[in-house]
């Protein structure tokens, strides 16, 4: 679809942090309510993140007073405020779909450790 | 024909998304509409009907016709590759030569949108009509997809002209009517139209002002 990229290059974020599966990220979504609008955090796990360009979408995972929740977001909505990376997951899956079926700690994600050069941001 | 209609012939360049306001995924079609040439004004006196000819797209001079090409040079404009007719009732506002840009169009205004849709070679009945087809399994044999019945006995000894069966689809003219315009983008010669529109990506279409939908939705104002 190249020529269509300069339509949606005018609808692509810059700003968005590299970030993929197995990362715990806190996701800053803007809250319209009324004509009140507030940001809410949705923290949780990457466990999917699929399609590419402008239809880009990822999937965060978080258990809720012992219920699964699951919100996809389009990378690039500007109903995101930001995104912060909270931790790297080191994972082995690029879809971790099989969180859904483990509880408590058995669904954590070992934390990614960086091997080579350490002085270097992440 | 009362109403002021506003036309342009572009291509279809294919689909995409873009965000609202609201922050929704809204599905569009982009299309690069215009610019087009006014090449002929059509008026009761002369041609019974009020009308405005346009012109799109660059074709090779040498390839016109020289009564085409009398034709453009009348309306002293470049020769055009696709002409089409506006049927508007404000044509004599137009005046030959005069160039039509997609500002012509506002975000938010209904739209009709007229292609060829993509051709789907000889389809069955299943395809073309949306039959249903015979049942998977109680003894139908090598008939899943087929018509069934088309017609009875030695009364009417026929089958009655136009009953729906397989056959050449796709490949003709389509109008898609009241698409929402999302976007114009005049530096470009863009319009970004709410939906799906007919046709290939790449191939001719037009798009004229909302036939029905009224006051509210033919002005776009």
């Amino acid at each position: 679809m190249h020529t269509l990229d300069t339509v949606d290059a005018s609808s692509l974020r810059t700003d968005i942090p590299d970030f993929r599966p197995g990362d715990t990220l806190k996701v800053h979504v803007k809250v319209v309510e009324g004509n009140r609008s507030r940001i809410q955090v949705f923290q949780g796990v990457v466990i999917r993140r699929q399609g590419s360009g402008i239809r880009e979408t990822f999937t965060v995972r978080k258990v809720s007073f012992g219920v699964g929740v699951e919100r996809t977001f389009p990378v690039h909505t500007p109903v995101i405020d930001k995104i912060e990376v909270v931790t790297r997951g080191h994972v082995r899956r690029a879809k971790l779909y099989y969180l859904r079926e483990l509880r408590g700690k058995a669904a954590k994600i070992r934390e990614k450790r960086e091997y080579r050069d350490t002085s270097s941001e992440q | 024909m009362a109403k002021q209609i506003k036309g342009l012939l572009g291509e279809k360049l294919g689909m995409t998304q873009v965000f609202d306001e609201a922050g929704r995924v809204v599905p569009v079609t982009v299309l690069r509409a215009g610019p087009c040439v006014v090449t002929q004004v059509r008026t009761p006196q002369t041609d019974g009907y009020a009308a405005v000819q346009i012109g799109y797209g660059a074709i090779d001079p040498r390839k016109v016709n020289k009564p085409l090409a009398g034709h453009f040079r009348r309306a002293g404009v470049t020769p055009r590759r696709y002409l089409a007719e506006v049927r508007t009732a404000d044509a004599t506002e137009y005046t030959l030569g005069q160039e039509l840009t997609v500002d012509i169009f506002t975000p938010g205004q209904r739209v009709d949108v007229v292609g060829t849709s993509k051709g789907k070679g000889f389809a069955g009945v299943m395809k073309r009509h949306n039959f249903r087809g015979l049942p998977d399994s109680h003894g139908t044999e090598r008939k899943h997809r087929s018509p069934g019945s088309i017609g009875a006995c030695a009364t009417p000894g026929r089958v009655f002209k136009g009953l729906r069966m397989a056959g050449r689809m796709g490949g003709r003219r389509v109008t898609v009517q009241n698409l929402t315009v999302q976007a114009v983008k005049p530096e470009e010669n863009l319009l970004l139209i709410k939906g799906a529109v007919p046709g290939n990506n790449g191939t001719l279409v037009y798009v004229h002002t909302a036939a029905k939908g009224g006051v509210d939705g033919g002005s776009g104002a």
